[in-house]
């Protein structure tokens, strides 16, 4: 790899870095617009012209307030837990393809970070560290609350990844490949897996709700029995961190739903373009899908109350883990007999 | 598609990244704020009444349950995923061969079903 190349890849980093941030703060935003909205409210309209400055004001104020740090805490765990939490949330972007190849003063520049034959796997190696970010934060709180906040949200969080693995090697059998982008290509058009796969992706869907702690599953912090639950002991940019990762993961979740079910940057008649205007579309055609499932998130988390506990972990163990390997395998049957196997 | 060591770099890179941020802001942080001790203050937050013990106590084995289970049950599903990539090549044998692992992935799960390790009630 040349060292033009590493600086190309070094600015989209940077560029990515920089608008998961931004789409993760103004996240916020529109969640309490859209809350505002669906009860009847104004929601935020004090920081500039119909609030659009309040995260910015949010983030501001995180910074300046007191890092504490409660004298009977793991000082090191409690410092490590939600830089944890944040750096895998935004790890997790680096393998999705935002769009086709854009060529830049004679260069082609492609829109993913690394292009590797792992890609969906890397997502879920990411996902589960994660646990440790919260898990780790809990613990050494020495706080009953974010104790049994964080175990909640560990048990919660494995439970949830099984049946969101079999989903994806559901997807990993039509396409042949664990790489993102092999994965979208297989969607061209209007080809997409939701229609071939509508039970793996409400699943899939289901789990991810899960495995961000988005409510209705946000027993993690269900301020009514664990006051904040894992962050209770948190202030200033520590707590701002796991808020954030909450709204980092938010967005990269929407964006590998979009991939893995929603065909990507895929989208009908992008035949009749090429080059550069079709980058431009498939970047619009990408997020558009995006920031359409963060508002299904936010329509669920406004719309639906909490689940129990115990009612949780029987709809993760007992109902989606078998429904996902019948639907696994039955997707093998059909390919099966499609290809004529049993001929 | 095969990839080589050298796609990893921009993952490095990344990593490079993202990991001074993450520690940049928590150093600046530790400084930017105010600092004011007593030991009250310091104290475990517990709706105002008086912290008693500390939070290292045993919890419910149920949790315990869950992580084990996870663990068998998350290996069994990392085999999945190379005869997933080889689904197309391996053809009739590989499926045959698959629906026999998930009669048995079944077996052990209808096993921890009927002994009650995911019962949260009782």
């Amino acid at each position: 790899m040349e060292i033009s190349e590493l600086i190309e890849k070094l600015a989209l980093i940077v560029a990515l870095f920089g608008v998961t941030l931004g789409i993760a703060a103004y996240a916020t935003y529109f969640e309490r617009k859209v809350a505002a909205w669906f009860q009847d409210r104004i929601g935020p309209d004090r920081a500039g012209p119909f609030g659009i400055l309040q995260p910015l004001a949010d983030g501001g104020k995180l910074f300046f307030k007191e890092d504490f740090i409660p004298a009977a805490a793991e000082k090191w765990l409690f410092i490590m837990g939600p830089g944890i939490a944040m750096f895998t949330a935004l790890m997790t972007g680096s393998v999705i393809p935002w769009s086709t190849d854009l060529v830049l003063f004679g260069q082609t520049v492609a829109l993913q970070v690394a292009d590797i034959n792992i890609g969906i796997l890397f997502i879920m190696g990411f996902l589960s560290i994660g646990v440790y970010g919260i898990m780790i934060g809990g613990w050494a709180s020495n706080n009953k609350f974010s104790l049994y906040g964080a175990i909640r949200a560990s048990s919660q969080m494995i439970s949830y990844e099984l049946a969101m693995g079999i989903c994806v090697i559901t997807i990993v059998m039509m396409s042949g490949s664990l790489s993102l982008r092999d994965i979208v290509n297989a969607q061209h058009g209007m080809n997409w897996n939701v229609f071939y796969q509508p039970l793996a992706f409400v699943i899939f869907f289901i789990c991810s709700l899960a495995e961000t702690n988005r409510a209705p599953f946000d027993l993690a912090e269900c301020e009514s029995e664990l006051i904040g639950g894992y962050h209770t002991e948190y202030g200033s940019m520590k707590m701002g961190f796991y808020l954030f990762a909450e709204y980092v993961s938010l967005f990269t979740s929407s964006a590998v739903i979009s991939v893995l079910f929603f065909g990507g940057f895929n989208f009908p008649g992008m035949d009749n373009f090429d080059g550069n205007t079709l980058a431009i579309l498939g970047i619009v055609a990408m997020f558009t899908k995006t920031f359409f499932f963060i508002f299904v998130f936010f329509w669920i988390r406004w719309t639906i109350p909490r689940f129990r506990f115990d009612q949780l972990m029987h709809l993760g163990w007992k109902s989606l883990i078998p429904i996902s390997i019948i639907n696994m395998l039955i997707t093998g049957l059909v390919i099966a007999f499609n290809e004529g196997w049993f001929k | 598609m095969n990839s080589t060591g050298i796609d990893y770099l921009p993952i490095v890179l990344q990593i490079g990244v993202i990991g001074g941020f993450v520690a940049f802001v928590l150093f600046i942080t530790h400084y930017l704020g105010p600092r004011l001790k007593s030991k009250k203050k310091d104290s475990n937050w517990e709706c105002g009444i008086e912290s008693e013990g500390n939070a290292r106590f045993p919890v419910s084995v149920r949790y315990f349950m869950t992580a084990i289970l996870f663990v068998l049950f998350d290996v069994e599903v990392i085999f999945f995923y190379p005869y997933a990539v080889n689904f197309k090549a391996l053809q009739l044998e590989g499926l045959l061969a698959v629906i026999l692992f998930v009669a048995f992935f079944l077996i052990g799960f209808f096993y921890v079903l009927k002994k009650g390790a995911l019962e949260w009630e009782k």
